[in-house]
């Protein structure tokens, strides 16, 4: 039950973009067409789920101070190694989409082809970095970090999803010339956000 | 050769501006806009991240394979990013921990990585250095006028100094996040009725 509340509030409550704004350079960038939002939105699920608890091994097993002290070595085990968190994490993330992208390549070449050009930007989504980054901070334990991974991508697709289905209406609509393209996007965003915010509260 | 290098600089303040009219570094720019305090001190990073990693890139550019550009790149920004993080926590110790991870997301900050991609990997160090400072502060300039906006409107102080009457409530909905949505909208479309610059979408 803990669980599913935890996956309810990263979904619905604290939503990584509309909450927290993570990832938005994609989010403007590649909602114009609900198939490729739809596309990278999947992308992120997959190398967030993939990301997050690697990240997490890698923290709890090498970086926080007294990490080390399975390897027995005196002098070692009281190393604290967490001023280097954000390079490891972002080459970790960087070499995650790298073998993804091989993986999927040589075995699922469909899905490659249709998320293909997504996965490298993936590498450079703050959603993903943000994602391992507030992990460490909370300090969850790793199940509840595989949980935060899943659905922290999950409410991310979600996001760009809507506001592509949005986007395709508002192709018809009479908007003024200031605001076309980026403007009238910022502000359906921030209506967006506003019905996110009316989940608060929800406790299973 | 002094005209252009005035030009790099003086571009990204309004004409070029990276949030508003190239649409990169959205994130942080309204993540950290809550008060002013924390967004001069985010601005300040910003810049001189990216004013040092596009000086180090450009630089560095005709060793880099092309292939692996990406990662050099990135391992140069993070290895910025930790020195600033760890000045940060030396000196403003609190505003730092209030701006949780999003020091550390400049390293994903698509402006940094932008300029690097499309001017430091072409051109000469003292170039790439300049452009990296003028859209280091085209960013700031829209970051301390959201903050002020928000702050001013949400908590009635600014740089956390009240100075509006102490009856005045504060507007809740511009602190949290859809007000940041809202207030950026509204400047991106003022600045491009005023610049007249519109897109076809």
């Amino acid at each position: 039950m803990h669980y599913i509340d935890l996956a309810i509030k990263n979904i619905f409550i604290e939503n990584i973009l509309l909450s927290t704004f993570l990832g938005m350079c994609s989010f403007l960038a590649c909602s114009k067409k609900v198939e490729t939002a739809t596309g990278l939105g999947l992308a992120v699920i997959f190398v967030q789920t993939i990301t997050v608890p690697v990240n997490w091994l890698i923290l709890n097993y090498l970086l926080k101070p007294g990490a080390l002290a399975w390897t027995g070595i005196p002098g070692v085990a009281s190393l604290d190694l967490s001023f280097l968190t954000f390079i490891t994490f972002i080459s970790t993330i960087a070499f995650m989409t790298q073998i993804v992208e091989m993986t999927l390549d040589k075995y699922v070449p469909k899905l490659y082809t249709s998320l293909g050009i997504f996965l490298p930007l993936i590498a450079v989504n703050c959603a993903i970095l943000g994602g391992s980054l507030f992990m460490a901070e909370r300090s969850y334990t790793f199940p509840e970090t595989i949980v935060y991974g899943l659905s922290s991508g999950g409410g991310w697709a979600l996001a760009i999803v809507a506001l592509s289905t949005i986007r395709k209406k508002l192709r018809y609509s009479n908007v003024p010339d200031g605001l076309k393209g980026l403007g009238i996007t910022m502000i359906v965003t921030g209506l967006m956000a506003l019905g996110f915010m009316s989940f608060t509260g929800i406790d299973l | 050769m002094a005209l252009k290098a005035k030009t790099v600089f003086t571009d990204p303040l309004s004409n070029n501006n990276p949030i508003t009219i190239q649409i990169l570094g959205i994130c942080s720019s309204l993540a950290v806009t809550t008060q002013v305090d924390k967004a001069f001190v985010m601005s300040v990073g910003l810049t001189l991240v990216t004013a040092f990693s596009n000086l180090v890139i450009s630089m560095m550019r005709n060793q880099i394979p092309s292939k692996i550009r990406i990662i050099v790149e990135l391992a140069v920004v993070s290895t910025l990013v930790i020195v600033t993080d760890q000045i940060l926590r030396a000196y403003v110790y609190d505003i730092s921990r209030q701006m949780s991870v999003f020091v550390g997301l400049i390293i994903t900050n698509c402006i940094v990585m932008g300029r690097l991609e499309a001017f430091a990997l072409q051109n000469p160090p003292g170039l790439s250095f300049l452009d990296g400072l003028g859209n280091g502060l085209g960013y700031s300039a829209i970051l301390m006028i959201v903050g002020s906006i928000r702050e001013i409107l949400g908590k009635g102080s600014w740089w956390g100094i009240h100075f509006l009457p102490e009856n005045y409530l504060g507007n809740g909905l511009m602190v949290l996040a859809p007000g940041a949505f809202f207030c950026l909208g509204l400047i991106i479309w003022l600045q491009r009725q005023l610049t007249k610059k519109f897109e076809t979408a």
